[in-house]
């Protein structure tokens, strides 16, 4: 009895010991590598810490608190930095991910409705072409595109010259893509010019973006049940009442995550911001985080920086919030 | 036994994307012509939005000449491979080889993907299977930094990691700061920053990388079945034995899915190692590029550049082409249970 009950209370301390032993290896990395420089981020945020520092940091005898200062600083645009307003930053950080969003999911809906239309010739060469700039790196994808939209040399500049050229007119275009300032459409997003620049990287985005939308979205299409359309065409619905009446609805509760995560996807898109605009002209394209990176980069305010990336990574919980909301209560529709 | 048939069933999008079995088609009803034509040229004009970069940037690197391009050619009229011999020759205007900045990039994706995979699948193993009190707080704890984009991140990195030098005093006399400096405070010469090596990229890289493959893992070993454990179990098995005899095994294709999309990921890194390197030998490919761009680019050929873009989207290309079915799986299975 009395050992069966010891080996028993060994298994025991085992089994309560035995998941942080799992967990120790992560958690002793993690620890060092992460939520010690996020606690450290922290005190320094609220520091004047800068290049003069570097070498003792926290025990170098010129660091000042000082307090919330950056941070009102940053939000009341104080920094003396040309063309910044944070709100004005992340109004346009919030516009372009909904706007990539809102454009891609349709288009990808769209079209894998349309690969989808029966007899239609060669859907299989469709579908494996579509998907290839799914394949190709965004950073590769963003240098492509800036050179497309090179003012003198780029490909989309002497499309246009083609394209008008049939239409009559001789001259060829030079319109400049990455570095005009005034915005084409004035007032079109209160508060936050959108320059050319901006419809720019919307049309290299378009074409990164849509075929992966549009490959969940076949994944979806493909579960709704023919007889729903056999039933709908018997009853007289033509084929734009059968896409809305039954494809919309149901491809709802798969196309609200991908959106989502689109969504985020697009709302941190560093890479191809920085490598197509790096936040031009005048920071007309300044995602948050580019703005944080050039903080660090080139200005090398680490605690102006600091501060930066903790007002980051609040607007992040509140969009991670909102999101999973929406995710959540999709879910529940879609069980339901 | 269980990976065969995961193999097999065809869950993952784009092989339904590519393979969709159009049941209606069999009903014989097929398009009336006019609609037919008017599809494909809907069809063929998407194709042709598709394909405009891609040709572009191939006829491009194809080119042998070395001024900008004046009008537009989308197929190729010669095919040279000058633009890419350059490149692999001498691919910036600082003394580095290709193969230097092919070994840093392939280190720093492969070593960091292998380096997260290590650390991660016990961590996922043990959020997955056992039930103990802090779980739940300590799975909030490791998907919190998900909220901070690296960008977020490399700012106290790049500052702690700074502080880590190894100088040489003189007098044969090496110091490994911050444990020990220098004797009487002399300067001595800076050997080793850890901040600007490809170590120290590496260790900021993973701190990003480890919560998204904890994640990741975590989604798919919540798919195994416990009755195989159970079994086991019952076998005598105890839970150090199931883990490494049973749940590994059976998640290898999860771990490469994982590592490959962090090799990925990680290929393409760019942030962390222009902020953090300053040593044209430690530069990746990704850094490279980005030099062969924008306004400080103006003598680079554009042929070269473009040579330069083929080369660095090829690798990634490949892994996703020949692994799609498992990526686009692994992410749908890690996302939709995470």
């Amino acid at each position: 009895m009395s050992v069966e009950t010891g080996i028993s209370r060994a298994t025991q301390l085992q089994r309560t010991i035995l998941p942080y032993l799992y967990l120790l290896p992560a958690f002793l990395i993690m620890g060092v590598i992460t939520f010690y420089p996020l606690i450290y981020q922290f005190i320094i945020s609220f520091t004047n810490f800068e290049t003069k520092d570097l070498l003792l940091g926290l025990s170098s005898p010129k660091l000042e608190f000082v307090g919330f200062k950056n941070y009102f600083d940053i939000l009341t645009a104080t920094l003396p930095v040309e063309n910044f307003n944070f709100f004005r930053v992340l109004e346009f950080n919030f516009w372009w991910a909904v706007s990539n969003v809102a454009l891609h999911v349709p288009a990808g809906v769209l079209i894998a409705t349309l690969l989808n239309t029966e007899g239609l010739w060669g859907k299989r060469i469709y579908r494996a072409l579509y998907i290839l700039p799914v394949v190709v790196p965004p950073i590769v994808v963003a240098t492509v595109w800036r050179n497309i939209f090179d003012e003198q040399y780029g490909a989309m500049n002497q499309l246009l010259t083609v394209i008008t050229n049939i239409l009559g007119h001789a001259d060829p275009i030079h319109i400049r893509w990455l570095n005009e300032y005034t915005p084409p459409i004035p007032g079109f997003l209160p508060g936050a010019p959108l320059t050319l620049a901006y419809y720019a990287m919307m049309i290299a985005n378009f074409w990164l973006g849509w075929p992966f939308m549009s490959v969940v979205a076949t994944g979806a299409l493909q579960s709704i049940p023919k007889d729903l359309y056999e039933a709908a065409s018997i009853d007289g619905a033509t084929g734009t009442q059968q896409f809305w009446n039954i494809t919309v609805p149901l491809l709802r509760p798969a196309m609200i995550p991908a959106a989502v995560y689109g969504f985020t996807l697009s709302f941190n898109l560093f890479s191809f911001v920085f490598f197509m605009t790096g936040g031009g002209p005048a920071r007309s394209t300044e995602l948050l985080v580019t703005f944080a990176y050039n903080l660090v980069r080139n200005l090398r305010w680490f605690g102006v920086a600091a501060a930066f990336a903790v007002i980051i990574f609040i607007v992040s919980l509140i969009v991670f919030l909102i999101t999973n909301r929406i995710t959540r209560a999709t879910q529940s529709y879609s069980e339901a | 036994m269980i990976s065969n048939s995961m193999a097999s069933n065809n869950k993952n999008p784009i092989v339904r994307f590519l393979n969709m079995n159009t049941s209606r088609q069999t009903s014989g009803r097929s398009l009336p012509l006019w609609k037919q034509l008017l599809l494909q040229v809907v069809c063929i004009l998407i194709l042709c939005s598709v394909m405009f970069p891609i040709l572009y940037i191939v006829t491009l690197s194809l080119s042998s000449k070395t001024t900008r391009p004046s009008s537009l050619e989308l197929f190729p009229k010669e095919i040279s491979f000058i633009a890419y011999k350059q490149v692999l020759d001498h691919p910036t205007g600082n003394p580095v080889s290709f193969i230097e900045l092919l070994r840093n990039s392939i280190t720093l994706s492969v070593g960091v993907g292998l380096v997260a995979l290590f650390i991660a699948v016990t961590a996922a193993y043990a959020f997955s299977r056992f039930k103990f009190r802090i779980r739940e707080t300590l799975m909030l704890l490791v998907f919190i930094p998900l909220l901070m984009p690296a960008v977020g991140l490399s700012t106290p990195l790049y500052l702690l990691l700074n502080n880590f030098r190894i100088m040489d005093c003189g007098k044969h006399i090496t110091a490994i700061v911050p444990f020990f400096t220098c004797a009487g405070g002399a300067k001595g010469q800076l050997l080793f920053n850890l901040r600007d090596s490809l170590l120290g990229v590496g260790i900021a890289i993973t701190a990003s990388a480890l919560p998204f493959a904890v994640w990741n893992l975590k989604g798919y070993l919540d798919t195994i079945p416990k009755e195989l454990e159970e079994a086991a179990a019952i076998d005598g098995a105890d839970a150090n034995q199931t883990f490494w005899q049973i749940v590994l095994p059976l998640a290898a294709p999860q771990l490469a899915v994982t590592f490959f999309l962090g090799f990925i990921g990680h290929w393409q890194e760019f942030v962390i190692s222009w902020l953090f390197l300053s040593q044209p030998k430690d530069y990746t490919l990704a850094m490279t590029l980005y030099n062969m761009t924008g306004q400080y680019a103006n003598s680079i050929p554009w042929n070269r550049f473009a040579a330069m873009a083929v080369i660095v989207a090829l690798p990634v290309a490949v892994v996703y082409i020949a692994l799609q079915k498992q990526i686009v799986g692994g992410l749908t299975t890690g996302g939709v249970k995470g």
